[in-house]
């Protein structure tokens, strides 16, 4: 299952980048290149636009994933990159007054397309949120379990699995010997790491992260930055996040996303790489060297 | 200098007390408040001592058959006078009464109650929402008598028909037999009157806790490829559990004390009666009324040493309640 791409995109980084750059950031990193994957075909958004009520808050974004790689979104607030983030796997039709427009192609397949089952697309495209969120009255392994008995999924060997899914989750060490008490009593990266554990167990095809590390101290963060590392080669990443140097730290891909008080649009992608080395568009020069946002 | 930052001071100083000075309005308000708070703690002291003094006596005279005898007579002598001797008082059918018809109120109502709250909550339409919403604040509304009234002309009809049907089948359970075929009046009835006059608080109590469950928790639960019934029970329920349960004990304390409905619907009878379809039954509080117009001073005393009785029971009830919910309440939350 393990896809490692040994092309390095490094070679061509500017070498006159000041340390600890941005670019020599992005640039350091091994970056992976389309189409050496075996984890499908993958997430493509086809003139993706949103609403909620009469408000237009996302126009005509169209991306695609690649299996196996971590795509980056980053933008300042309110240019619709979490709402983006929640077209992917329908979450955004959980707001009452949400309504959108274009394509979601999962495996080549439309996600909004008549008589399809929410539940079933929601198994495969799975989701980490902003504030961890485990579930409180459960223990840890029920946590990370709770999406099979939520889906009324089988498995043969739950320990296995919780096992497995712990250890990706990079938390395995840290509670394997309390498995049997409630999640409230971790902290907060530890929380998240559960809540990423809990989003494995389903075994999704793409693992949408909206801004998983917000509201964690440096020493978490990092933590599940290692995690997002380990986890890309079995799993489609996508990551919404307020910090360039994260973006920088464990993406392939970048997208920027921008909104001049109309609706989000995406500006410009490209390899993380690229996006903060020499970016094509202005505005995304201007926010990724710092000059507003 | 440097070296006093350092050292510890050579005595620690007394902890000073921390005060303001409030402002008068400040004052004025605290009052305000303080006495509504208290006042509803004084109201029911004062209740209870009333009831404690005026029962005293009966307590006293019949012991612990006030509670174990299902015996109500009040003796006049040749001399119309009251005969204390040969008077008997004994409350153990209405005691078990109240418990059977507010049982009976719990199993039918609660279920509806709940259903109608997870439906106002996660599945109605807004409009649909807003209407029953306060349809059922009217029905909390709407005067204990003519509920009594609809479940005596209108329930009692049609109910006969189920009562026979399950003394039919369920007769091989104890308390679905009938001693004798008389099943209109019948604790069962007033139960199910009970069920329809507890249905509002519990679901408002339910529909409110339902509503505040975190929607990040649901979201996950969501996300994790649930579907909405999936999302209840593992979200929803757990959370909002507790709650219920309050909901629950508030609408048994209020089938336990009704009156009215009860006086109306159930033929009251002094004899412990566990068939719930039989028509015979009773609770303290429609024994109350019932005695309360022709009853001698003396026998108001027994009254009121029913009351007490009453008091004490829903006390208990409630007492419990605050017990199940600080037991099962932490998990969810």
């Amino acid at each position: 299952m393990t896809i490692e791409s040994e092309d390095n995109q490094g070679d061509e980084m500017e070498t006159t980048a000041s340390k600890g750059s941005l670019s020599d950031i992005a640039a350091a990193r091994l970056q992976k290149q389309p189409g050496n994957s075996a984890l499908g075909v993958g997430l493509e958004a086809r003139g993706v636009h949103a609403w909620f009520g009469e408000k237009h808050a996302l126009a005509n974004v169209s991306l695609d994933f690649w299996p196996g790689t971590v795509t980056a979104l980053i933008g300042p607030s309110g240019c619709g990159k979490s709402t983006f983030l929640r077209t992917l796997n329908r979450m955004h039709e959980f707001i009452p007054t949400a309504a959108m427009a274009g394509e979601v192609l999962l495996n080549g397949e439309d996600i909004y397309a008549a008589g399809v089952d929410v539940t079933k697309i929601r198994l495969k495209v799975g989701m980490v949120f902003q504030k961890p969120n485990p579930f409180p009255s459960m223990t840890i392994a029920e946590n990370v379990l709770a999406g099979l008995k939520l889906a009324q999924l089988k498995t043969e060997n739950k320990d296995d699995l919780l096992e497995e899914c712990l250890e990706r989750a990079g938390l395995w060490a840290e509670v394997k010997d309390r498995l049997n008490t409630h999640g409230g009593a971790l902290s907060g990266g530890q929380q998240q790491r559960l809540c990423i554990a809990r989003a494995l167990a389903v075994r999704p095809q793409v693992l949408l992260m909206d801004e998983p590390c917000s509201a964690l101290d440096p020493g978490s963060t990092l933590r599940i930055e290692e995690t997002i590392s380990q986890l890309s080669s079995s799993v489609t990443i996508v990551i919404v996040t307020h910090n360039m140097q994260q973006a920088a730290r464990v993406s392939d891909y970048t997208a920027f996303f921008l909104s001049d008080g109309g609706p989000g649009q995406m500006i410009e992608v490209g390899s993380t790489n690229e996006i903060f080395s020499r970016p094509k568009d202005e505005r995304t020069e201007n926010y990724v060297t710092g000059r507003f946002g | 200098m440097s070296s006093t930052l350092t050292q510890p001071p050579a005595t620690i100083p007394p902890k000073r007390e921390i005060t303001t000075k409030p402002r008068f309005s400040d004052k004025v308000f605290r009052g305000v408040v303080t006495t509504g708070g208290l006042s509803s703690l004084v109201i029911l002291g004062l209740i209870l001592i009333f009831l404690l003094f005026n029962g005293y006596n009966t307590l006293k005279t019949q012991g612990l058959h006030f509670l174990t005898t299902s015996n109500w007579s009040a003796a006049v002598n040749d001399a119309g006078q009251i005969d204390t001797k040969n008077s008997h008082f004994g409350i153990a059918a209405m005691l078990i009464g109240t418990m059977v018809v507010a049982v009976i109120a719990v199993v039918v109502g609660v279920p509806i109650s709940v259903g109608a709250a997870i439906y106002l909550t996660f599945y109605a339409p807004e409009a649909i929402k807003k209407i029953m919403v306060s349809a059922i604040d009217l029905m909390a509304a709407f005067p204990s008598v003519l509920f009594g009234l609809w479940g005596f002309f209108v329930l009692e009809a049609s109910s006969e028909y189920w009562a026979k049907l399950l003394n039919k089948f369920f007769s091989w359970i104890p308390i679905f037999k009938l001693p004798a075929p008389y099943v209109t009046r019948s604790p069962f009835i007033a139960g199910l009157v009970l069920a329809v006059m507890i249905i509002p608080i519990v679901t408002s109590i339910s529909r409110e806790i339902f509503s505040q469950t975190p929607l990040d928790r649901m979201q996950a639960a969501y996300a994790l490829g649930g579907t909405r019934f999936a999302m209840l029970r593992a979200v929803a329920f757990p959370y909002a559990r507790s709650g219920i349960v309050g909901g629950i004990m508030l609408g048994l304390g209020r089938a336990m004390g009704e009156t009215v409905a009860v006086y109306t619907v159930l033929n009251i009878v002094y004899q412990v009666n566990w068939h719930i379809l039989f028509s015979a039954g009773g609770n303290v509080a429609s024994m109350i009324l019932l005695k309360f117009g022709e009853a001698s001073p003396y026998e108001i005393k027994a009254l009121m040493a029913a009351g007490l009785v009453l008091f004490i029971l829903t006390l208990i009830v409630n007492s419990l309640a605050n017990l199940i919910v600080s037991r099962t309440g932490k998990s969810g939350r």
